[in-house]
């Protein structure tokens, strides 16, 4: 997605920050200069602060070189025994991790947000493109690395579904185009199900709706080359539809669940235990007719859910 | 020493509990005061966990003003107990609050669901922080974190961002190394406040409770209204 400055002009910066001023179309020196420093006590800031504030502000993120993979170097388990396994992860391909709860699945995620290079109690190593990312890396919010959809149904901010397309453009530095608007608003649409427009207050959004929005927003708005989910309820959204939008995007989607619809989605299953990988499952034909079977019966599922939300009979034969 | 201040509720204690429960894993010696207003059963969350506390209440007097007065005394308490990182913790009551001090490590500790425009209203506290964590991450969805983060660093581009789950700690592990490396100091004699604190000094301020023109004396600012 094409990156575009937008520039802020000193007078919407600061009045947008609560200063009162009388004319128009000065340079930000200007302004600051000849403010009183009593004022700008008052406001709680100071002239090298608005300064700092106001060039943040047109900070273009720092576009690095694209991810074309991730490398996670084994480290250890919970006994300190060698973890057998180094795993590379591209765009476009889907990974499950599964194990029981307290197995070490939060911990290898965690482990690639925060880039460990052997100092977290797993030893393991992340290598960005074959390399050791740089230490600042780790700080900045511009290149997190996993974006994540988490099991959260709602929304809790204050906006209308426009708004919040705007303010996340805005705040990614994408330019917040009608165009941006309009495909977002498409697919989530055609996600939910159920129709939602661009002036529904975000809380108002049911949870299959918020969900949808949520996994367009991610497509399209993030940039984090990882999604990581952590459930997909099967809240009405169409999930194959929803992984096949994120892929084609070109993200590594990482799936951590116990849903067998799900985790037999994936090209790859990561088995955890005892804090490491333990086991790389690739998906065979006699697992792909498994997951067929068993998305016809989630089908059937919805289907029914549907009619009895529409208040008809069940006719279906199981 | 450490500064850690934010909005009431916003996950300080929580934070500073599971960052200390990490360095502990490398014995090193914490020591947590509680700054507060009138009461508080934090002090009773850090002692079960076994952490050494001390409580300062402010009760009428600014809380800020009271921080101030009191920091160097603290600072002397945990040398004589020869604590290795000594942690403040406290809550911004105003949003004019300015408890961070020139040179020792500070953080501002502010939610996830206090609402998008909350970074442009705090003050000080947020503005000179040397390290922002942000809380509730796991309640709101990943535009949303990454919308209120947009808005943190718009108003304090100088800070380190951390996203910190209070509940689970994840996160803590990175706080904890940052405070590990922070700077040390013999005495707090002749450190400054990064930024001037609230100020008044009116009719109020001594006890007044009556209302009306004839009892506004001293520091007073009128609205244009």
């Amino acid at each position: 997605m094409e990156a575009e400055k937008r520039l802020v002009s000193p007078y919407d910066f600061l009045t947008d920050m609560g200063f009162e001023l009388f004319e128009k179309n000065q340079s930000l020196d200007s302004y600051v200069e000849a403010m009183n420093p009593d004022y700008l006590e008052d406001m709680g800031t100071n002239r090298e602060m608005l300064r700092a504030n106001y060039h943040a502000i047109h900070k273009k993120p720092e576009v690095d070189e694209k991810v074309k993979s991730i490398l996670i170097k084994g480290g250890v388990n919970k006994d300190g025994e060698k973890e057998g396994f180094d795993i590379l992860l591209k765009p476009g391909e889907i990974v499950s991790i599964v194990g029981p709860t307290g197995s070490g699945k939060s911990r290898l995620l965690a482990d690639i947000e925060w880039l460990a290079q052997g100092d977290t109690p797993t030893g393991r190593h992340i290598l960005i493109n074959g390399v050791q990312p740089d230490e600042d890396k780790r700080y900045s919010m511009d290149e997190k690395l996993i974006s994540q959809l988490s099991q959260n149904m709602n929304f809790v901010m204050d906006a209308n579904v426009e708004e919040f397309i705007r303010m996340h453009a805005h705040s990614r530095n994408i330019n917040e185009s009608d165009l941006l608007i309009e495909k977002v608003m498409q697919w989530a649409n055609d996600l939910a199900g159920e129709p939602f427009t661009k002036e529904t207050p975000l809380t108002a959004l049911s949870g299959g709706q918020s969900r949808a929005l949520m996994i367009v927003d991610v497509a399209f708005l993030c940039q984090s080359p990882i999604v990581l989910i952590d459930e997909i309820e099967n809240a009405g959204i169409d999930r194959r539809q929803a992984m096949a939008l994120l892929v084609s995007t070109e993200k590594i989607i990482l799936i951590a669940t116990h849903d067998p619809v799900l985790a037999l989605m994936a090209n790859r299953r990561l088995v955890i235990k005892n804090g490491a990988i333990d086991q790389v499952i690739e998906g065979d034909e006699h697992e792909k007719r498994v997951l067929g079977d068993l998305e016809k019966m989630a089908e059937k599922m919805l289907s029914v859910r549907n009619a009895l939300r529409m208040g008809n009979k069940i006719t279906l034969k199981v | 020493m450490i500064t850690v201040s934010g909005p009431p509720s916003s996950g300080k204690t929580s934070i500073i509990e599971k960052t200390i429960k990490e360095l502990k894993k490398k014995e090193i010696e914490i020591a947590v005061i509680k700054f507060d207003c009138l009461s508080t059963a934090d002090e009773m969350i850090y002692q079960k966990k076994g952490i050494k506390t001390k409580l300062g209440l402010s009760g009428s007097l600014c809380p800020d003003h009271y921080f101030v007065n009191n920091i160097d005394a603290c600072f002397r308490w945990g040398r004589q107990e020869n604590v290795d990182i000594l942690i403040t913790e406290s809550a911004g009551l105003c949003n004019r609050c300015s408890p961070h001090i020139k040179e020792v490590l500070s953080v501002c500790v502010i939610d996830n669901l206090s609402g998008y425009h909350t970074p442009k209203k705090i003050g000080p506290m947020l503005k000179f922080a040397d390290i922002v964590v942000i809380t509730k991450g796991d309640i709101v969805s990943q535009a949303e974190r990454e919308v209120f983060a947009y808005n943190v660093k718009k108003v304090n581009p100088h800070a380190k961002i951390l996203h910190i789950n209070g509940i689970t700690g994840q996160g803590a592990a990175q706080l904890s190394k940052l405070f590990e490396i922070a700077e040390d100091y013999d005495s707090l004699d002749e450190k400054k406040l990064r930024f001037t604190m609230p100020a008044a000094l009116c009719s109020y301020c001594l006890g007044e409770t009556m209302i009306g023109k004839d009892y506004h004396i001293g520091n007073v600012k009128n609205m244009n209204l």
